[in-house]
């Protein structure tokens, strides 16, 4: 199918999130839309799927102009979405969810559970989608759930498929094996729009790219013209440093330590199982692992969010197993916490009162149980200035900052103790490439400032860059830390459960090249 | 764990089969299970102490089992020491059994024998020195269950479609008075019901409208229908039925004995000879269960309830579905509530719902959201209204007002004892807004 977008415009308020976008999908081709967080792929997306509807504009397929008042109208006309959030019902089965919406039936609307089986093996043979049609959606690995996402499309006989930042939740492997499958889908004459801001990904599965910023259409290229460095360049609409510069780390004596620490999700279900691990001052340690290995519950009871089921954690040998927030807070912990519109701020209250969540009720900011005020407001405008906060002032709530300069109050706030203990979770995630220079660099000099720093990150570039040490999360326990140099294929196969570990790197005066940054 | 050699993460077996259990079936733990055992090596306890030995020997319970539909069945004489002292022993040997199993499968099932041990043994400590007709209490005990099992099946049909209805009771209340009315007016019991199912559709629509339409707040604006549907018929119950009681003398739905099946011992007349009212739940249970489970229909309410936006991609409206189900709902809540007054007890009176309208919630929950899941709760609080008003015929010196309460206590500790870990569907309660 041949797709063209003609001069679309979508406004929210006064924001205007897509700004006369022009974009055409040749049939049989994979067509990258690249561009950072906020760039208008997604709206784009959800106008051309039919969730949205366009200010304006034009949308034709094969020539014809069409309009879809909602996704059962797109899909009728050959479209087909994966969303970024999957779409799946986790508990129906396989092909419950892949017949959804056009179930096979008989008479009375009695569903008919052998036709459905039977056409999700069909469509799983087919395409080489290998999948069980009678297992439960939330029992399988995500990158098999994506798997049901593609046939669900295919079901409907797609002939575009729109992929929305398919790779955030696989595994090197995993997004290997998602190619492959995109390219057959290609030869076999679909057309394929992928979403993305990873350019390492772009440039290897592409056959166009057009690149988005601020919702306008920058420029279009193919990988051939293209290298990392010019589409970062577009993106971001200046010229980016693509690398952590950090000196290697000096090591001292170990500050956190983890023995045989188990954590349990909201299940009851053991998620992190005897965790070892200890780090030093002036070291950070990368944990990598694919989303949903226990990482989040780890960070979780290491910052005191969750309660450890069994195991000791200590910080500078005093035990903090059972210590409240508080206390840890006290004893030199900080915490960039994965979510931070849930966990790092609170949305309705000025930037300022955020930056002193962790201290409102100490001196200078209360005494005698009364707050000061203006001693907050003088210390907010000093961090604004000091942390590079992009704001009208720090009196306008938290919830209405980008989200890099919200990382940055959390960030701010932060790192304005006595850190001994750092534990940052996904602290990049959804940041622009500035913000992303700038979190990565205050990290850094957390480290070299004698702070332990545990990161945890499912961008396998991050932890390769920033990590001294890189541990992997596999199914809650660490199955391996190798120095960042062993590469993404070794730690890609340790991510998956999968490869040899290779052994331990020496712990003091490990050195590395700097990475290549996402 | 061994390190898996496949690319894909496959999990241990243990590990998928806690998120099997955690889908499809309750969670239990261990723990419970033992505490469960414990429970009932007390009630051994409590049967062979007070219900055992304290009774002198040589007195007997008679349990009359023939009521007349049924083909005659021999009385049964049980010497209520003995029996009582057999029945602690048995019902300690399941609790045992409990403690010491390793498995944790089919324990409520266990547990459930050990139970009925204890009220067998109760009866029979009941009953002492006199007879007690076991055949009228397990009819009455059905006929008491039915407002229950309509209330839990519109709470299914709501909340599998991610609406929650604490209207029922409201919807009761309104279908009780209603069909007392119309049935009064008309003479026709039949239309009478089917006003009340009208009445109870209408408090569906109005919790459906306020809610889909405008996003209100489904807890909020269904204890406000609770509250106005009582204070409604409260009004109207003076104003008209004051003035005018042949307005709320309604004929009644008479039992109708089902041929053969009617003449089986005891469970003929518990079961086949009763009024359309308690055959409609029985068919509603069946074919809710099978339309949620089996057709298309059920499909799509069940995505809409448990991932609305999911069911929106492929083209499924998610609003149209529920009003439809909050309407039946409302409509079964409604019958539900005509089973008060034209199915058994004729005259509508102040409040006659009593609170049952959340007891079917809690069934439902008890239930984990299935049609038959909330059958066992909700025959149980029948069971202990039933058994209550035996109580009370046969005389035992207890303060009338602790016995009426006793049910809700029954159904609490059972409920929330039991219940353990539940997980409704995944957006119920959660409004559904396009973006």
């Amino acid at each position: 199918m041949r797709l063209e977008l003609d001069g679309i415009t979508k406004r929210f308020g006064p924001l205007v999130a897509n700004d006369h976008v022009d974009l055409t999908v040749e049939p049989g081709e994979i067509h990258c839309l690249l561009g950072e967080n906020g760039a208008g792929k997604s709206t784009l997306m959800n106008v051309l799927f039919g969730l949205l509807h366009a200010d304006s504009g034009e949308i034709r397929i094969d020539g014809t102009p069409v309009t879809f008042a909602d996704p059962g109208e797109a899909v009728r006309h050959g479209i087909g979405m994966v969303h970024q959030h999957f779409m799946l019902i986790p508990v129906f089965t396989v092909a419950e969810n892949v017949v959804l919406g056009f179930e096979p039936t008989r008479r009375f609307g009695w569903l008919d559970r052998r036709r459905a089986h039977a056409e999700v093996r069909r469509l799983s043979s087919e395409f080489g989608l290998e999948v069980d049609p009678g297992a439960l959606v939330e029992t399988l690995p995500v990158g098999v759930q994506q798997r049901v996402e593609i046939l669900k499309a295919l079901q409907r006989e797609a002939r575009l498929l729109i992929l929305d930042e398919p790779t955030a939740v696989l595994t090197p492997q995993e997004t290997e094996a998602l190619f492959r499958i995109m390219r057959s889908l290609r030869d076999s004459g679909r057309s394929i729009l992928f979403i993305t801001h990873k350019l390492k990904e772009v440039l290897s599965v592409a056959d166009r790219i057009t690149v988005m910023r601020l919702g306008r259409v920058v420029g279009s290229t193919t990988p051939d013209e293209a290298d990392e460095k010019s589409l970062a360049t577009m993106m971001v609409g200046r010229d980016v440093e693509l690398v952590i510069t950090k000196t290697p780390a000096s090591p001292a004596e170990p500050v956190l330590q983890l023995e045989q620490l188990s954590v349990a999700d909201e299940r009851g279900v053991t998620v992190v199982e005897d965790v070892n691990l200890e780090i030093r001052a002036g070291e950070i340690v990368a944990l990598a692992g694919v989303q949903g290995n226990g990482q989040t519950e780890l960070a979780e009871a290491i910052v005191g969010l969750r309660p450890v089921r069994s195991g000791v954690l200590r910080v500078e040998g005093a035990d903090l197993t059972d210590a409240t927030p508080r206390e840890r807070i006290r004893a030199g912990l900080a915490q960039v916490p994965e979510d931070r519109q849930a966990d790092g701020l609170v949305l309705s209250m000025s930037i300022a009162e955020n930056l002193i969540l962790d201290q409102y009720d100490a001196p200078p900011f209360a005494r005698h149980g009364v707050r000061d005020l203006s001693a907050m407001r003088a210390y907010g405008a000093r961090a604004l200035s000091e942390f590079d906060i992009r704001a009208a002032s720090a009196d306008v709530p938290a919830g209405t900052l980008s989200g890099g300069n919200q990382q940055k109050v959390v960030v701010a706030r932060e790192l304005s103790r006595k850190v001994k203990v750092l534990v940052a979770s996904q602290p990049t995630r959804g940041l622009d490439v500035g913000s992303i220079e700038y979190v990565h660099r205050r990290i850094v000099d957390a480290r070299n400032a004698g702070a332990a720093v545990l990161i945890i990150s499912s961008e396998l570039d991050e932890v390769l860059a920033l990590g001294d040490r890189v541990a992997v999360m596999y199914r809650g326990r660490i199955v391996g830390i190798v120095d960042p140099a062993v590469g993404r294929e070794t730690v890609g196969l340790m991510m998956a459960g999968a490869g040899e570990v290779p052994p331990p790197p020496p712990a003091v005066n490990a050195t590395l090249g700097p990475g290549d940054g996402s | 764990m061994s390190v898996a050699t496949s690319s894909l993460p496959v999990g241990p077996a243990g590990e998928e089969r806690d998120f099997i259990q955690s889908a499809t079936g309750r969670f239990v733990s261990q723990r419970r299970v033992r505490g469960m055992g414990v429970f009932l090596l007390l009630l051994a306890v409590v049967m062979a102490l007070p219900f055992g030995l304290n009774v002198p020997s040589g007195v007997s319970a008679i349990f009359t089992l023939t009521t007349p539909p049924s083909v005659t069945v021999p009385n049964l004489v049980q010497p209520v020491r003995a029996v009582s002292i057999g029945l602690a022993i048995a019902c300690a040997l399941v609790g045992v059994v409990l403690i010491a199993r390793k498995s944790t499968r089919g324990s409520y099932l266990v547990f459930s024998f050990g139970t009925v041990l204890f009220l067998w043994s109760f009866l029979v400590w009941v009953g002492r020195g006199t007879s007690l007709n076991f055949v009228s209490l397990l009819a009455e005990t059905v006929i008491y269950s039915t407002p229950i099992i309509y209330g839990s099946l519109s709470g299914v049909l709501c909340e599998r479609s991610g609406v929650i209805n604490i209207a029922i009771e409201g919807q009761f209340l309104a279908g009780a008075f209603l069909a007392s009315l119309v049935a009064s007016a008309t003479g026709d019991v039949w239309f009478g019901a089917l006003c009340g199912a009208a009445a109870g559709a209408l408090f569906g629509w109005i919790l459906a409208f306020l809610t889909l339409r405008y996003g209100a707040d489904q807890i909020i604006v269904g204890i406000l229908i609770d509250a106005f549907a009582l204070g409604l018929t409260n009004f109207l119950l003076q104003e008209i039925f004051t003035n005018h009681p042949n307005l709320n003398s309604p004929p009644v739905f008479q039992n109708v004995a089902i041929p053969l099946l009617s003449k089986i011992p005891i469970l003929g007349p518990v079961l086949f000879d009763q009024s359309a009212i308690v055959y409609g739940a029985a068919v509603l249970l069946v074919g809710i269960h099978l339309a949620l489970f089996r057709t298309r229909w059920g499909l799509r309410v069940r995505a809409v309830g448990e991932h609305p936006k999911a069911a929106s991609t492929v083209g499924i409206h998610v609003v149209s579905v529920r009003y439809g189900n909050v309407i039946f709902g409302g409509l079964v809540a409604g019958i539900g509530g005509a089973a008060f007054t034209v199915g058994s007890y004729g005259q509508f009176t102040s409040n006659m719902a009593a609170g049952l309208g959340f007891v079917a919630l809690a069934a439902m929950i008890f239930g984990r959201w299935r049609p038959f899941g909330g059958l066992g709760a909700a025959l149980l609080f029948g069971f202990s209204i039933s058994l209550v008003s035996f109580i009370g015929v046969l005389g035992v010196d207890i303060p009338s007002p602790l016995l009426a309460m006793a049910p809700y206590l029954i159904t609490i500790a059972v409920v929330a004892g039991l219940v353990g870990r539940v997980r409704p569907p995944g957006a119920d309660g959660v409004p559904y807004e396009r973006e």
